[in-house]
């Protein structure tokens, strides 16, 4: 990249964010609105929430729920997925359930989970749970089937089977797809988090947005919780961008520069 | 560079010792879309391949060459005939007898280093490094141990699995059009490599390709496939001294011998 060119990716989406901020304000004073925040307010409103110790613990509130959620999902999806892809059999028995439960939205799950669970942490982390696993699994799957038969075969010719042949080239073969896989599932399990929390919890960031409105109308506090969550889910993806940047996963997104 | 004492040459490698593999009466044909009929790609090969050789199988492409030596190398059952190495009935791969594939089977997540150490596991790491150091020099790629398949050109990476196969000490090399992906100047450095790296070795090396001037750069004897269904049509013993001179009179004699052999045959077949 030059000089110029990476001058220009800092200057144009900062100068971008600036008009996006300019404009939010302006819209906001011609309005007149009463409730709804300018940007300035909403800092303001970062800081109340920072000086009531709530920022923080709702943070942590959301993102131990995700981290339940989502680690449950990896340990079940990841295994499952390989399992799909490497044994026809299991392919065959499975693959139809999970299709058919994978488009079920997980906001239709909340009557269910709540019926179950009651309004307990486990409620939103079983919410999770069913966002995240499914593209796991049908991505890992995917990823099993998408071997290079060459590698295989140069595996089975040094005579590795079973777990070796699994430790030492199924799983760093797979290992490029199933990362990008998990990279999207837990960005829905971020999307989910809110939602769930919205309805089952009293904490956590998805709480926040829905208790400011009801008690209130604090719209202030209710963009501040947005604008973390937008910040938090960008910093998750990042977190998985920089794994995929691993030497021994890099040939897997070949196509990708950097 | 007249054809004589340059090289030492085992010039009757097959009265001395014995085969190491034996083909013989190998069919082949696979399952057609309709029940009723299948392709048949191979008909009544037969090979015997002695120890130490250096044998290229050419013929044009789709003539069965590289089911052939899938079959001799065990990744594929024939549906008739036996194939026997070292002795043995073939029934699957075996880590002492290791495939080259064309598309490059280097697992890209390894390092350099550690492919080329990759069928040397139960070794003691000390003899293993010092393997796969030789290994690495042998092939010309000292100084990118550390690299990544994906960071060398095609050409390297078909070194290093050369080197992966060789480190691991096996009686028989097969490769499969190994330089068929290369560019032609990388292929002829390929070919005089190998050339010296054989003649370090002394491996068996079977040698598929479809391309008549390599093999004939390359082989002690070379057989010769014509297509549809498959079937070695004359093997051609190659009596000139290595490194060959690509110019002389011998090595174009036994080139154009090879491609009447080929041409003849497709005007019978027409």
């Amino acid at each position: 990249m030059s000089r110029a060119t990476r001058t220009r990716s800092i200057i144009l989406p900062l100068a971008v964010g600036a008009a996006f901020l300019a404009t939010w304000h302006a819209a906001v004073r011609i309005t007149g609105s009463t409730l709804f925040p300018t940007p300035m307010d909403v800092v303001r409103g970062f800081v109340e929430l920072q000086g009531r110790g709530l920022l923080l613990r709702y943070i942590v509130a959301s993102l131990f729920r995700v981290s339940w959620g989502f680690g449950l999902a990896v340990l079940i999806g990841v295994p499952l997925g390989l399992l799909m892809g490497w044994f026809r059999w299991v392919f065959e028995a499975l693959n139809p359930l999970v299709q058919m439960f994978r488009p079920i939205s997980p906001i239709a799950w909340i009557p269910v989970a709540i019926l179950w669970f009651g309004v307990t942490d486990v409620a939103p982390i079983f919410l999770i749970f069913l966002a995240a696993v499914f593209p796991i699994t049908v991505s890992s799957a995917a990823a099993v089937a998408n071997i290079q038969p060459v590698y295989v075969r140069a595996a089975r010719n040094f005579e590795l089977s079973g777990l070796q042949l699994f430790r030492q080239v199924i799983l760093p073969a797979t290992l490029p797809q199933i990362i990008t896989g998990l990279r999207i599932a837990l960005g829905i399990a971020w999307l989910v988090v809110v939602a769930a929390e919205m309805i089952a919890v009293n904490s956590g960031l998805g709480y926040l947005i829905i208790d400011a409105r009801n008690a209130g109308k604090r719209y202030d506090l209710v963009v501040a919780g947005m604008v973390m969550i937008g910040l938090i889910g960008l910093l998750l993806d990042l977190a998985v961008r920089r794994v995929e940047r691993t030497p021994s996963l890099r040939w897997g997104y070949a196509s990708r520069s950097d | 560079m007249s054809s004589g004492s340059r090289v030492n040459e085992p010039q009757n490698t097959s009265s001395t010792d014995r085969a190491t593999v034996v083909v013989r009466d190998v069919c082949m044909t696979f399952a057609g879309k309709n029940r009723s009929r299948g392709v048949e790609v191979l008909r009544d090969v037969g090979l015997e391949v002695s120890r130490g050789e250096f044998i290229c199988i050419v013929g044009p492409s789709g003539c069965g060459k590289s089911t052939l030596l899938n079959i001799i190398a065990g990744f594929l059952p024939a549906t008739s005939g036996t194939v026997e190495v070292d002795g043995a009935p073939v029934r699957g791969p075996d880590s002492r007898h290791l495939f080259v594939f064309q598309e490059n089977g280097v697992f890209p997540w390894l390092t350099v280093r550690d492919n080329v150490g990759f069928g040397m596991q139960k070794a003691a790491a000390a003899q293993r490094d010092a393997t796969v150091k030789h290994y690495i020099e042998m092939v010309g790629l000292s100084g990118f141990e550390s690299a990544f398949p994906h960071q060398l050109s095609g050409g390297m990476r078909q070194r290093v699995e050369i080197a992966r196969a060789l480190a691991a000490n096996p009686s028989i090399i097969y490769m499969d059009e190994p330089f068929g992906a290369l560019d032609f100047l990388t292929r002829l450095k390929m070919r005089s490599d190998l050339t010296r790296i054989w003649q370090q070795e002394r491996k068996t090396i079977l040698f598929v390709t479809h391309d008549i001037e390599e093999a004939v750069q390359l082989a002690d004897r070379v057989a010769v496939m014509t297509p549809r269904p498959g079937v070695i049509r004359e093997i051609v013993r190659v009596n000139l001294p290595r490194p060959r001179n690509l110019d002389s009179p011998e090595y174009l004699a036994t080139r154009d011998r090879i491609f009447s052999i080929m041409g003849m045959s497709a005007a019978l077949g027409h």
